[in-house]
């Protein structure tokens, strides 16, 4: 039956070729932790993606009660933890693994650098990867915002106060980031805004350019 | 990569689309002519990958499930005795802002020089450590500054995270979300409302605003604190503190304060201010009055 169809569906589009070029490929020996134990570090970039996949569901899930405006979005946090069926468990994933991806992501950092993986010809892996890094220090910082209680408001107050002290260009990237002179409804609403569609765009487009490099240029060699 | 395969045969299409008609099924390639024991990514490795995530997702699951995310209080601008803190990944910038060389007039060395050396070096670490050399023990430079980077990483977020607990306990503070919650268990308990009164919802009515005691209220100055319309102001508001509060507690409360003073001892003050014990009697009557439903 499920044979029946997919072979309906690939004399028209001819699909095989093309999904066997993305998912063959060889995992060698060196990174198999089934054979060398110790190559389980090759396994936290699989991790952080893992991860980064329950962040991106839960939080499409969180969206459907979440209102981002400051009246409203601190009981709507409220109301979902406390009183939507498995609210709790559905907002309890987005947090904890907000900070399970950063520990994930600094650990396959650290493997990439300590098993010199980011030296040529996978250099530009290495910057891709670095820029992956600050828009996940950016969804963090603009997450953090988002449940609007003091801890959140405080945060992002202090936040402000330092991008304030860059010379020269501070006080207008406060102004950017705030959409305004103060911490308010407009920063609410255009930190959300960030969190939910412009970093996640960006994280998915140099994911992409991540893992395209990583499949032509294979996994580095063993040591 | 590429499944290419020559043929001399005519081409056919599906119908009248563009794409070309497969006379050969793809095979998934052999890796046993690969060095070492490679295998395949789909399906081999991946089940077994797939096993241990499932594990891994399970151990989340009870983790998210045992340990509530934490949640404050609602966010008060006028607050002004709130202990900001950054996520645990951010304490260590946060911490380097602290010392003398790194904030005042030399704060741009802590927000920007310093990060701007660290994440540059880090993202041009290609180029600055370009040899062939791999191995790390025989890259000493590359590593001795990765190293001394960790220690100093762990060791700033550990003493931010200390400098907060302590003032979170000089202060006598508990954190909000950990008081948060166990008001709402009590409330729970109790058969009250768990949830954070929303303002600007259903407002909460003065009961008998011409009572004398709203005289009393204001002679006393307890005005300073919760506001003339008993709103709040620096302190909590006192609309429907009857739902909470009997009479007898407010007494309680106007004599002795409450939260170490936060909430002053009043009485004395009050009678200073020309009020009689009886005055302060029928203030806490009429407090202990003030509901939120009729
Ligand atoms: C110096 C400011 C100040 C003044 C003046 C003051 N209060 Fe308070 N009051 C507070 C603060 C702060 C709290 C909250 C204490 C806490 O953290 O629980 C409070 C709490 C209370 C509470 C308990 C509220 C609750 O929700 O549990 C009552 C009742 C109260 N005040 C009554 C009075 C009365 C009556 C007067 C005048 C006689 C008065 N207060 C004057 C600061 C003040
Ligand atoms: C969301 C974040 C990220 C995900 C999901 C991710 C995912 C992956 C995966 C699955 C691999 C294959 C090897 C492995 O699993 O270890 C990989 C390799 C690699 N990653 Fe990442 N990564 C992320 C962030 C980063 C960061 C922050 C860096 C460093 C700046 C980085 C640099 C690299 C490099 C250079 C390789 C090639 C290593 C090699 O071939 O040995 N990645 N990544």
């Amino acid at each position: 039956m499920f044979k029946g169809v997919y072979n309906w569906i690939d004399e028209r589009l001819d699909i095989t070729p093309m999904w066997r070029d993305v998912a063959d490929h060889e995992v060698p020996e060196h990174v198999n932790p089934a054979h060398h134990f110790s190559a389980f570090v090759y396994c936290f970039g699989g991790l952080t993606f893992f991860i980064t996949v329950i962040q991106i569901l839960s939080g499409m899930f969180l969206t459907m009660y979440y209102v981002p405006d400051i009246v409203n979005a601190y009981y709507s946090v409220e109301y979902l933890q406390t009183k939507v069926a498995f609210g709790q468990i559905v907002r309890g994933m987005h947090h904890w693994g907000a900070s399970l991806v950063i520990v994930m992501m600094f650990l396959h950092t650290l493997r990439v650098f300590f098993t010199g993986s980011y030296k040529a010809p996978r250099e530009m892996n290495w910057v891709v990867g670095m820029l992956i890094f600050f828009v996940m220090l950016g969804l963090g910082f603009t997450g953090y915002l988002l449940p609007w209680d003091n801890k959140a408001y405080f945060a992002t107050k202090v936040g402000m106060e330092i991008a304030d002290t860059v010379p020269y260009i501070g006080p207008y990237l406060k102004e950017l980031m705030q959409g305004g002179t103060i911490v308010g409804a407009q920063t609410l609403t255009r930190f959300f805004a960030i969190h939910v569609f412009f970093l996640p765009a960006g994280l998915l487009a140099l994911l992409g350019a991540h893992f395209f490099m990583i499949r032509r240029q294979g996994i580095s060699g063993p040591l | 990569m590429a499944h290419g395969h020559s043929s001399k045969e005519k081409v056919v299409y599906v119908g009248d689309s563009r794409v070309k008609k497969r006379s050969y099924n793809p095979e998934q390639p052999d890796y046993t002519a690969y060095p070492g024991k490679s295998e395949a990514f789909i399906p081999n490795f991946l089940l077994k990958e797939w096993m241990v995530g499932v594990v891994a997702l399970v151990a989340f699951l009870v983790l998210t499930i045992s340990e509530p995310p934490p949640l404050g209080y609602p966010a008060n601008p006028n607050n002004t005795g709130f202990v900001p803190i950054p996520d645990w990944y951010f304490l260590f910038l946060y911490q380097l802002l602290k010392y003398p060389y790194a904030s005042g007039s030399y704060v741009v060395i802590g927000t920007v020089l310093i990060p701007a050396v660290m994440f540059g070096g880090l993202v041009m670490a290609p180029f600055l450590d370009s040899g062939k050399e791999r191995r790390f023990y025989k890259r000493p430079i590359a590593s001795s500054l990765m190293f001394v980077s960790l220690l100093a990483i762990i060791y700033l977020t550990k003493v931010a995270w200390n400098g907060y607990e302590h003032e979170l306990k000089e202060l006598n503070i508990i954190p909000e979300h950990i008081e948060r919650e166990e008001k709402a268990r009590e409330a729970a308990a109790a058969g009250k409302p768990t949830g954070q009164a929303k303002p600007g919802g259903k407002e909460v009515a003065i009961v008998d605003k011409d009572d004398p005691a709203m005289a009393s209220f204001k002679k006393a100055t307890c005005v300073a604190c919760h506001g003339a319309d008993l709103k709040g102001a620096s302190a909590p508001s006192l609309r429907g503190i009857g739902d909470t509060l009997s009479k007898d507690e407010i007494l309680k409360i106007i004599h002795e304060g409450k939260n170490d003073g936060k909430m002053p001892a009043m009485y004395d003050t009050a009678i200073g201010a020309g009020l009689t014990d009886q005055d302060i009697d029928h203030l806490a009557e009429w407090l202990a009055k003030q509901k939120a439903a009729q």
